[in-house]
């Protein structure tokens, strides 16, 4: 252990202790603003490159950066002296004087730390002025990039090639010009980007943002002739209460559901009740090629990958383009719910598709991207007309005046809000396969099921895997969330060297809860376990936890699907990959 | 960004392939790699950096923030004559800054541009270790020393009926 | 160098290249054959002299004699007179320029006098494309020491005992630093030459590579022994065509010796080296940002510790020095630690190369002890102020360095006392500047070139020193206020010490060192709007002398924007406000009727 002061305080750490982790202990919050505190996520982020958390080390001729610098036996600290503050202050000033004066109608406004670090350090005036940068703005499908805001804390390129390795972003030019860019500036719609919002979700400014889709929705709803449905997806009841004040975990099912009536939606529905959907498609497609396989077909393609995740399903795309077929073909649950809702619900309530306006509320922010796909509209149509973000969601209950604490819990609409606690769990890393598990199990073995908690597949492990008994047959699981740790499991079946049957793939890390477009968690790897917690809590309060016993799955089978995997399933329900890597020269 | 729009034939690649392949298309070779591109090609338009970080296995992204981190590395061709101002601090002091503005006047370029017809692009070089010479000007291999404003159309002239 | 009665060295360094009409070796040859002595004198292309201010040089040798700027037409006379008849030809000896006499060879020349030449023993004295001149001079000797005599520890003690500081800028005791990667044990080591000389004004690296490139191979060789690596990397500057092409030969050669490779000497020690080439980034001489510019990554820095000594190179221990400090460590290794200790002072000892620079009458590359004052470098070695003008700066360390005055003359030039006066050592780069000079102007001159080559990844730095020159420039565009003063003080010192790397923490040196040795100057732009240096442009206002002024209407004609008015032989007038100052009226007058006020 290793003695230290900060502030006239001991402390004592372990060695390799920051100065910062340092000072948390005694309770002394020293700034940041490029750090992020990911580390038990395994994401690794402290360039020391903002130096707003500069302190006073004696001994040190310069002030050191404290999210980096590790303490030694003896280090005495000063973290607020005049000297500090003094370089703290100009260097925040520094930052502002190269940004734009837009706050009051920044989409960040109140949730930006620069903005808060200007308020903390009551800064009044900014006695350094000049040349300001300016950038093309970038708009895509679901991201906004307004690149003048960015203060190059280079978290975004940390996220993009680091954890998701993407590498669709770089830090490029340098000195004063330096920014964080696709290849060539072009716009991100032309680059590898997969839309995982994972770049949105930790910009600390609003340089980052995904496309605003929110005032569509209030278009829609207020257009008499259209009948508006709305689909949340699982991870947004865990999350959508931060927004409010309340604890991260705090569960608003009942609440969210009343504010959307509030709203003014026609139909409140439920994405958990297309997870089920889901489960039926892929777990009979998974079911399909394990008795193919098992019975000693070599053309058969194991492992079988999720493909709930539209991130990782622009990544494959991109990356392993020539490993498209492995992913299971089932659409994700907002493109089912898109389809059924667009066609069998149009039809039981005898509305024209074009009349009918399907919004999703997600925690995503490349479920905007994969909504606007070509294969997933009819005639120009979208089957899902607007997607937009736990944080958009909660911007719309603010606008509307309504007190979110004080609404009552109400139930979903039937028949597409109803759904099993297995479509509950598709928020978190591990959910879908554990999903899966409970209905493969028994339909593969014909046996019931007594004990549906899979706990070997949860944690936050980037990878994990684990065997599961199908009466006397072994199940190999993997599970990875963050697409860094995706490329690791693909490049294993591409070298041949991966005995899985199944795998869950997720592009956040954490899974939906960590979506792109969920409430900031500001870098604080411990909101994300308490989504998680709270995700497995509603699953063990529901009364069915199995997809297969779904009765309004089972009956809409009955009445309008057929079989799963069937016919007009696979037309409704499932769809094609496409080879999106750029070639210069076609071979 | 470039606005040279590159036409890639196959025995581009093929050439940018030999080069990945000398360097075992090892990312930690990128520079080098690009090093040789440059010398090859000239310049390193987009389309070029594309395959590049094709064979060398990293991202297009991360090509270009190299190439846009590196002065030596240039996007837009330079001229058939290519002016190289030093603005070290010797020449600095010894007036380069008169005989930089000269060039720009007389051949209305800006440093980094290249005419229209291709024939001359202006740029600003760090000491070349002839500070001896000092102010000093390079045009392609060729070094002049002791420039002074009035001796910049002698040496633009020296250029003017070649191709 | 046996079979030859005599010697034509002739230097191939960058500046004596760049001044000759076309190639003096070729020349000189020709004009050896047409006299049959081909067999009997050798032209020999050497490195640098260090007398760029006179080049091309040529020296004969046994007796030494120094030609300077001498012309291929020269060539003929050389062997006729010098090499067939024994007499110097006179018209090409360097003139004394105080005595006014011609001095027959280098050992009398102020330039040479107080030089002591240890990293430049070997510059225009071999052929850096010979091994064999390498060897004759006792090169390779110290590896063979070292590997059969002294083994890894003594090695690395010996260079501790000499006091060697790194000549790359900080000044970190090279022994140490080898001690640090000696112990920190891994499976792989890297030893790292930094040859991405990049100060502006600086090129003593560039010549100890051009030439004696062996040098640098023999010394990284016992770099790698002394803490156990086997590999070593060259960061050189791809603007070194020259350089790089010596290097190459030079590493080939060594390969064919034996001296790189596999057991080398016998010893069991196996090393080689390999070249990685720098782009064009300032900030690379910074060593973490040279390990991740040779990792093909940009070269941005990184915060130490970890220092690279621990985890560098592929995150395996690794130890950078720059060229002048390696070739210091074959001397060393022969001569002994105490012998080198004894040269220059206690706590900086040995000798420094400088590239004197700017306003001074012998502009060349020169190496003497440390502990020389700044008087002796600049009056006794540098021959004083070009055109008899008045010393007014000496710029020291580059972009970090500052800048010192007349008071500052007889410090004795050393790591420390540099400091002591706010200016550093930097890598060598040394930049007189005479009454003419603006300092508010050579500040800005800095910033400027610190804000391009800035990487960016800090705010000081990437945001800060922009700011800093944005005010620089106000004050020399006249529209500079007082408080802009206290602005460039407090930014400066705010930026020296949060910035993350040494560029940065450095980069304000030349604002503040001016600032300091000469605010009247600033304040004279400040308040008087007037640069007595006549530099800045917009401070400055052309004015008719009416008396002179005889209405020849030639500067109305010649004046780009019209603002000067005035009848044929009438007095004429220039409308200050819109006047540009491009000067073209005084250059046409020739009735000397346009002054500056």
């Amino acid at each position: 252990m290793i003695k230290i002061t900060i502030n006239g305080k001991p402390v004592e750490v372990e060695k390799g202790t920051t100065i910062y982790q340092a000072a948390k202990k005694v309770n002394i919050n020293i700034p940041v603003l490029c750090y992020m505190e990911l580390e038990d996520m395994g994401v690794k982020h402290n360039p020391g490159g903002c130096r707003v958390c500069v302190v006073e080390v004696e001994g040190a001729a310069n002030l050191m950066p404290s999210c980096v610098t590790k303490c030694w036996d003896g280090m005495v600290v000063k973290t607020s002296s005049p000297r500090v503050l003094n370089a703290r202050k100009t260097v925040v000033e520094l930052i502002l004087s190269d940004h734009p004066f837009d706050c009051l109608v920044c989409a960040k406004n109140g949730t930006c730390d620069l903005q808060k670090m200007a308020q903390d350090l009551g800064i009044r005036e900014i006695h350094y002025q000049g040349e300001q940068s300016t950038y093309r703005e970038d708009t895509s499908p679901a991201i906004i990039r307004e690149m003048d805001k960015c203060i190059n804390c280079r978290r975004c390129e940390t996220m993009c090639n680091d954890v998701q390795t993407v590498g669709a972003l770089s830090g490029i030019n340098r000195g004063f010009e330096a920014v964080v860019a696709p290849a060539f500036e072009q716009n991100l719609e032309h680059s590898p980007c997969t839309y995982c919002g994972q770049c949105v979700a930790v910009c600390p400014t609003g340089a980052l943002t995904e496309v605003d889709h929110s005032n569509h929705v209030l278009r829609a709803l207020a257009d008499p002739k259209k009948k508006v449905v709305v689909q949340t997806a699982p991870a947004v009841r865990a999350a959508l209460g931060e927004e409010f004040g309340m604890e991260a975990g705090s569960l608003v099912t009942g609440k969210m559901v009343s504010a959307l009536r509030e709203l003014g939606f026609d139909y409140v529905f439920d994405t958990d009740f297309a997870a089920d959907l889901t489960i039926m498609e892929e777990g009979t497609e998974l079911l399909n090629r394990l008795n193919k396989h098992l019975s000693g077909d070599k053309e058969v393609k194991l492992p079988i990958l999720t493909s709930c995740c539209p991130g990782w399903v622009s990544f494959f795309e991109h990356h392993f383009p020539e490993m498209t077929d492995i992913p299971s073909t089932a659409r994700s649950p907002q493109q089912m719910f898109g389809s059924i809702a667009k066609n069998y619900f149009a039809e039981t309530i005898a509305t024209e598709r074009e009349d009918l306006v399907v919004v999703s509320i997600m925690p995503c922010v490349a479920k905007k991207y994969e909504r606007s796909r070509e294969e997933f509209s009819v005639n120009g149509d979208s089957d899902v007309n607007y997607s937009i973000t736990t944080r958009e969601l909660a911007h719309l209950i603010k606008q509307s005046n309504m007190d979110f604490h004080s609404l009552e819990d109400k139930n979903f609409d039937s028949p597409l809000g109803e759904s099993t606690g297995a479509g509950v769990i598709f928020g978190t890393t591990g959910g879908v396969i554990e999903a899966a598990t409970r209905s493969a199990y028994e339909m593969h073995t014909g046996k019931h099921l007594d004990k549906v908690d899979f706990e070997e597949l949860r944690g936050m492990e980037g990878i994990r895997e684990a065997s599961v008994d199908f009466d006397g047959q072994e199940i190999k699981i993997g599970i990875a969330h963050g697409l860094g740790n995706a490329r690791k499991l693909l490049e294993d079946i591409k070298a041949g060297k991966s005995d899985f049957h199944a795998i869950e793939i997720m592009a956040c890390p954490g899974g939906c809860i960590g979506g792109g477009g969920q409430p900031l968690h500001h870098g604080n790897s411990e909101i994300l376990k308490k989504r998680q917690k709270a995700i497995y809590q509603e699953d063990a309060g529901k009364k069915i936890r199995k997809s297969h016993e779904n009765p309004f799955i089972q009956n809409l089978y009955k009445d309008y699907l057929g079989e799963p995997g069937g016919e007009k399933s696979h037309e409704l329900l499932h769809t094609k990959y496409f080879d999106r890597k750029k070639r210069w020269i076609k071979k | 960004m470039s606005s040279v729009k590159v036409e890639i034939h196959q025995e581009d690649v093929d050439k940018i392939q030999e080069i990945a392949k000398s360097y075992n298309n090892d990312p930690e070779a990128l520079i080098n790699a690009l090093h040789a591109t440059q010398d090859h090609f000239g310049y390193l338009p987009a389309e070029i950096q594309e395959i590049v970080a094709e064979e060398m296995n990293v991202s297009s992204a991360k090509v270009y923030g190299v190439v846009t981190f590196y002065s030596y590395f240039t996007m837009t061709p330079k001229g058939r004559y290519p002016i190289s101002i030093c603005t070290g601090t010797a020449c600095y002091v010894r007036g380069a800054e008169t005989v930089l503005d000269e060039f720009k006047r007389q051949l209305e370029l800006e440093v980094g541009e290249t005419s229209e017809n291709g024939k001359y692009s202006i740029n600003c070089l760090r000491c070349v270790g002839a500070c001896g010479l000092a102010p000093v000007v390079m045009v392609g291999d060729k070094t002049y020393g002791r420039v002074s404003p009035d001796g910049v159309k002698d040496i633009i002239a020296e250029y003017e009926d070649a191709e | 160098m046996v079979k030859h009665k005599m010697h034509l060295l002739v230097c191939g360094g960058t500046g004596c290249y760049a001044s000759a009409n076309g190639d003096l070796a070729k020349a000189l040859n020709e004009a050896l054959e047409i006299s049959g002595l081909q067999d009997e004198v050798q032209v020999v292309t050497t490195g640098c002299f260090g007398f760029c201010e006179k080049g091309p040089i040529v020296k004969v040798l046994p007796d030494n004699t120094f030609y300077v700027e001498v012309q291929p037409d020269d060539a003929e006379k050389i062997i006729q007179e010098h090499v067939i008849k024994g007499r110097k030809v006179d018209k090409l000896l360097y003139t004394d320029p105080d005595k006014k006499e011609k001095i027959a060879d280098s050992a009398h020349m102020d330039f040479y006098k107080k030089q002591i030449r240890i990293a430049l023993r070997n510059c225009g004295v071999i052929n850096p494309e010979d091994i064999d001149e390498y060897i004759s001079r006792d090169g390779y000797q110290a590896l063979g020491k070292v590997l059969g005599e002294l083994g890894p520890q003594k090695t690395i003690d010996t260079i501790k005992d000499s006091g060697l500081r790194g000549r790359g800028g900080g000044g970190f005791p090279a022994g140490l630093k080898w001690q640090f990667a000696k112990n920190n044990e891994s499976d792989e080591k890297y030893v790292v030459c930094n040859a991405d000389e990049g100060d502006p004004g600086a090129f003593m690296d560039r010549s100890i590579l051009e030439g004696d490139p062996h040098t640098v191979i023999e010394a990284m060789t016992i770099n790698g022994y002394a803490i156990g690596a086997n590999t070593g990397l060259v960061y050189i500057r791809a603007e070194y065509p020259l350089a790089i092409r010596r290097l190459k030969f030079a590493i080939n050669q060594a390969r064919e010796y034996g001296l790189l490779g596999e057991n080398i000497m016998d010893s069991g020690f196996d090393f080689d080296i390999q070249l990685r080439y720098g782009a064009g980034a300032f900030v690379c001489g910074e060593e973490t940002a040279l390990i991740h510019s040779m990792e093909g990554e940009r070269g941005e820095p990184t915060v130490k510790p970890p220092y690279p000594a621990e985890s560098g190179f592929r995150g395996k221990p690794t130890n950078v020095n720059n060229v002048e400090s390696y070739a210091n460590i074959p001397v060393i290794i022969n001569q002994g630690a105490d012998w080198f200790a004894k040269i220059g002072n206690k706590n900086s000892t040995g000798t420094k190369v400088f590239a004197l620079a700017g306003k001074v009458n012998n502009v060349g590359l020169i190496e003497v002890p440390m502990g020389t004052t700044l008087r002796e470098v600049i009056f006794e070695i540098g021959g004083g102020i070009k055109d008899g003008k008045k010393f007014k700066a000496v710029q020291t360390g580059g972009p970090s360095g500052g800048c010192l005055t007349d008071k500052h003359l007889d410090t004795p030039i050393d790591f420390d006392n540099l400091v002591k006066v706010g200016s550093m050592m930097g890598s060598g780069g040394m930049i007189v500047m005479d009454e003419d000079d603006c300092m508010v102007s050579v500040a800005k001159f800095y910033l400027d070139f610190t804000v391009e080559e800035s990487c960016g990844k800090c705010t000081p730095c990437r945001v800060g020193n922009k700011r800093l020159y944005e005010i620089l420039d106000k004050i020399t565009q006249g529209k500079g206020e007082p408080e802009d003063l206290d602005k460039l003080r407090n930014l400066g010192t705010v930026i020296k010490e949060t910035s993350l790397c040494g560029l940065g923490q450095t980069a304000p040196n030349p604002v503040i060192s001016t600032m300091e040795n000469f605010w009247e100057e600033y304040e004279q732009h400040v308040t008087d709007k007037k640069c007595a240096a006549g530099s800045c442009k917009n401070l400055m206002q052309y004015h008719i002398i009416e008396e002179n002024c005889v209405g020849c209407t030639a500067c109305a004609r010649k004046c780009p924007v019209n603002c000067i008015s005035g009848e044929k032989k009438q007095v004429h007038k220039i409308d200050q406000d819109l006047c540009i100052k491009c000067g073209n009226c005084m250059d046409v007058c020739k009735f000397n009727a346009v002054e500056i006020i």
